[in-house]
């Protein structure tokens, strides 16, 4: 929770202050290509059967067992509507390990990893989108294709998401 | 209420040790300029922890030095009182003699009184004198460094290897009578063999030949002479007929190397003599090999050390002759010294024990010491992970088999079977090596209060609920100390004198209650007592006088929430069983870092209620896994009162819905954990699927699921470790086939079912309680 007041307030900063170059993994969300830090990734795996949580938002798939610990899946797809969502051999999970939380996301594939530059790193404007702006660290266009550099683990913290305790709980 | 807390022990000398080593290491790192409170606060704490087990086990001595040292510690942390170099150094000094006293206890080991004395009063007089420095003089045991004059080996003889099992033993005897010898003789002849000789000094050695210990054999000596002046040696192969040459000769073989020592009148320094001793020790050994070390190993096992030798020896007394004994590598050598002083006795036969580090076995208190071992809690957390994988990839084997053609693969198939069972039996070991019932911790109480009351004057009736609650070990060894300190605050804050509690018009015997239970996601154990609760108002007032923050306008909990700050304590009287206001605060902090929550719940004149929620980050349950769609739940299986099959007439409804069920007179609302759940199922009528009782806090519900998948342990994982606390599930678990299956909150799911049943009007009387409801849908 104390990752939770802490982010909140600085994301906007986070742009500016730090300097978003670095190696990123970068996937796909139906059309949209997206970038996320290296750092934050444990492993990529396919999609298993996962238990389904009760009442919780359709895009929290459940929870699966990955090697005795107890992993919430979401699915990027569902949540932001982009690309079909199906399961099938070729569904990739991205394990994230954020601050000790680990978490798997579920997106439409995984193309590459890319070392960027500070001067690749364009400046969101914004925009009204399903990803709060606030979430978004950058765009860097490569190869004519622009790259949308996500804060994974601010997102994935945001109350939005659903993953973390809120603070009133009951 | 006969306890034998000996069986504790062991947990309070290592508890003890990692508490001196961590208040050395803080000592150590300590700027005394500016010493930051947090370190002198965990000092103190560690000095209160002590204090507190100590106290527990009866080891008043460990008590005392504590209680001075907390004394002076307490004006430091205060800033009463600078912190100076001497205080750290008398702290060490205090750190040391604990030490050796806690060793004292453990291992029998030899506790110096006068050094013991010399901190005591070091610490006195510090803590009086506000910090005059006062030479701490014989603390530190370094006596000048004196020339010991090594006499090359003058005899060393290989111990007589017998095949009969039976070990041979030189017993050096001191002067004694001839009728005193030959009384000993007899005694000894009891044990085994004795052969009587007269050396050259007139002195007796008896020759032993015996299936006993040396331990035994000292035992029996002590009844007619000092043991201190007893020499045990392993025989030599030719007594008195020095054979260097023999010495790797005769394996299986223990060496013994009396080396003769010459001190003169100063005190001996014992490192150097030990260090002779064990270059000899080695030597000698070196040549043996390992064979012996495995052949010698059991000779000495019960071999008892000699305190009184070792606190000569360490002190720098005229201790003559010291035999320093090795169990490990069997090598014994002795050393004969002769003492050229003013008539210090030349007392033969202080036995001195030394562990090369080689091995850990020679004696009782090495024993215990090898039969538990200390392991980092991650290890087994790994260790259980591990094995649980290896289940569910064993689990893989055999499906992946149960297709092949049981003739053709039947070795194979055997194998497969065996190795499910292997499998099974290692994963119970496993987890068992977690699993402890809280008895293990509440039975460390009974005395304490019983000794605390005694002490206090006062009348406590102990009383303990759910021992027999399992918990993780990790858990029960870190709930300890918060619950010494909770009960003893109760029995010392809590219960009232006899007296005010009549004037109180209570009963004089006040009940101190520890119960521990599993609820919901949570273990909770609860220190409650009848006394006379927390007193708002006083509470607020000394907070202010502290200086903490506080207004008359906060709530209840956070008034009673500040009983938690270091330094807080309402006790009038500092005394030695609590009133430092150190208790609450280690408690907070333990608590805090089990990621548990405690909670005060108190009213005044009628007594305080301090509970503390763990969670259960690896608890084991007895489960019911029931299906439901195409999901598997667990529930637990003590909140299960009955599992039926409701036939169409026993189902009930009010006004079409709200539906009941009738078991044995009574109706029990129906929880349907499809519609609570939102999930898909094809079976939504009762009687085609299975209805399973549960009752938690007094109330019954029937929940009703698709089928009983089976009963089983399984491990709880929590949830909230990378998600989040979902309504109605306490934590999940890994099936056999690796799959998560959640296991159900009951008490939640009751509560739940109530809440939709109030909200959709199922159930008639809404218009009261909800906690209701139960009892108002039984007829009359």
């Amino acid at each position: 929770m104390s990752t939770e007041t802490s982010s909140s307030t600085t994301p906007t900063a986070n742009s500016k202050a730090k300097s978003a170059a670095g190696e990123y993994l970068t996937f796909v969300l139906g059309t949209e290509e997206y970038g996320l830090e290296i750092l934050k990734v444990q492993e990529i795996r396919g999609y298993d059967a996962v238990t389904q949580i009760a009442n919780t938002p359709d895009f929290i798939k459940g929870v699966v067992n990955l090697r005795g610990k107890i992993v919430p899946i979401v699915d990027l797809r569902i949540k932001f509507h982009l690309g079909k969502v199906e399961y099938d051999e070729f569904t990739v999970v991205i394990i994230l390990n954020l601050n000790g939380r680990v978490v798997g996301i579920v997106v439409d594939g995984v193309s590459d990893v890319m070392a960027l530059k500070d001067d690749q790193i364009r400046d969101v404007p914004s925009l009204v989108t399903s990803i709060d702006t606030k979430y978004i660290v950058g765009l860097a266009t490569v190869e004519q294709q622009m790259l949308i550099l996500v804060d994974i683990e601010q997102l994935m913290s945001s109350q939005e998401m659903a993953l973390l305790d809120t603070v009133a709980v009951h | 209420m006969t306890i034998d807390m000996s069986q504790f022990y062991e947990v309070f000398f290592d508890e003890a040790e990692e508490l001196l080593a961590e208040a050395e290491r803080l000592l150590l790192g300590i700027d005394i300029d500016s010493p930051d409170d947090e370190e002198l606060n965990a000092i103190f704490r560690a000095a209160h922890s002590i204090k507190g087990g100590a106290a527990t086990f009866g080891f008043m001595d460990m008590t005392e030095i504590t209680h001075v040292l907390e004394n002076l510690l307490d004006k430091i942390r205060k800033h009463e009182m600078a912190l100076t170099a001497e205080h750290v150094d008398a702290f060490l000094a205090a750190k040391d003699v604990l030490k050796m006293e806690v060793d004292g206890h453990r291992l029998a080991a030899p506790v110096d009184q006068d050094q013991v004395a010399d901190v005591k009063m070091v610490l006195n007089s510090l803590s009086a004198a506000g910090g005059v420095v006062i030479k701490p003089a014989p603390i530190a045991v370094t006596p000048e460094p004196v020339p010991v004059v090594a006499a090359p080996v003058a005899h060393e003889s290989p111990v007589q290897a017998r095949d009969d099992g039976l070990t041979q033993y030189h017993v050096y005897l001191p002067e004694i009578a001839d009728k005193d010898a030959s009384n000993l003789q007899e005694e000894l002849g009891l044990l085994g063999d004795v052969v009587s000789n007269k050396n050259e000094h007139g002195r007796y050695v008896f020759v032993l030949t015996t299936d006993s210990t040396q331990a035994d054999i000292i035992s029996i000596c002590s009844f007619v002479l000092d043991p201190d002046d007893l020499v045990i040696s392993l025989a030599p192969h030719a007594l008195s007929h020095p054979t260097p040459a023999t010495t790797a000769a005769v394996p299986p073989v223990a060496v013994a190397a009396p080396v003769a020592a010459k001190v003169d009148e100063k005190p001996t320094d014992l490192s150097a003599k030990v260090k002779i001793e064990e270059e000899v020790g080695y030597g000698l050994f070196s040549e043996d090999g390992k064979d012996d070390v495995e052949e010698g190993y059991g000779f000495f096992a019960p071999f008892k050390p000699h305190a009184d030798a070792v606190v000569a020896a360490l002190i720098g007394d005229d201790t003559a002759t010291t035999v320093a004994n090795s169990g490990e590598t069997v090598a014994v050598a002795s050393v004969v010294a002769e003492t050229s002083s003013d008539g210090a006795a030349a007392a033969p036969g202080g036995v001195e024990r030394r562990s090369p580090g080689r091995r850990e076995s020679d004696k009782a208190p090495a024993n215990a010491e090898t039969s538990s071992i200390r392991v980092g809690i991650e290890k087994v957390d790994q260790l259980i992970n591990l094995v649980g994988e290896l289940v569910i990839t064993q689990a893989m084997i055999e499906q992946r088999i149960s297709n092949l053609d049981p003739v053709q693969y039947e070795p194979l198939i055997n194998s497969v079977g065996q190795l499910t069972r292997n499998t099974r039996d290692l994963q119970e070991s496993v987890m068992s090596i977690r699993m402890m019932p809280m008895d293990f911790v509440f039975s460390r109480f009974p005395r304490m209060v019983r000794d605390l009351a005694a002490k206090l004057g006062k009348k406590v009736d102990f009383v303990t609920i759910g021992a027999t609650t399992e918990l993780d070990k990790g858990l029960i060894e870190r709930i300890v100390d918060p619950l010494t300190h909770l009960v003893r605050n109760s029995v010392d804050h809590g219960i009232e004198m006899p007296a005010g509690r009549k004037a109180a018009g209570k009963p004089e015997m006040g009940v101190l209650t520890l119960s521990a239970a599993h609820k919901g996601g949570s273990i909770v154990i609860e220190v409650t007592d009848d006394g006379a609760g927390l007193n708002r108002d006083k509470l607020l007032a000394k907070a202010a006088k502290n200086g903490l923050d506080v207004s008359e306008n906060m709530t209840d909990t956070e008034v009673f929430a500040l009983i938690f700050a270091p330094g807080f304590s309402t006790a009038e009287v500092v005394t030695d069983v609590s009133g430092r206001g150190v208790g609450m605060d280690v408690v907070k902090r333990n608590i805090a870092a089990m990621n548990g929550v405690v909670e005060i719940r108190s009213a005044l004149g009628f007594g305080t209620t301090i509970s503390i929620a763990l969670p259960l980050t690896l608890a084991i349950l007895d489960g019911m896994s029931v299906s439901l769609g195409n999901s598997i739940y667990v529930i637990p299986l003590n909140l299960i009162v009955e599992t039926l099959q409701p036939r169409a007439e026993d189902i009930k409804t009010v006004t079409g819905e709200g539906r009941m069920v009738h078991v044995r007179g009574e109706y029990l609302p129906i929880i349907a954990l499809h519609s609570l759940f939102n999930q898909q199922t094809e079976i939504t009528d009762p009687t085609d699927g299975v209805l399973v009782l549960i009752e938690s806090d007094g109330k019954k519900s029937a929940l009703f699921v698709d089928r009983l998948v089976g009963q089983q342990q399984v491990v709880i994982k929590s949830l909230e470790t990378n998600y989040r606390k979902v309504a109605g599930v306490s934590g999940a678990t890994i099936m056999g086939d690796g799959g998560v299956a959640l296991i159900l909150d009951v008490s939640a799911l009751i509560q739940m079912g109530q809440a939709s049943n109030y909200l959709t009007g199922a159930i008639p009387f809404s218009n009261n309680a909800n906690q209701k409801n139960v009892n108002q849908t039984n007829p009359n």
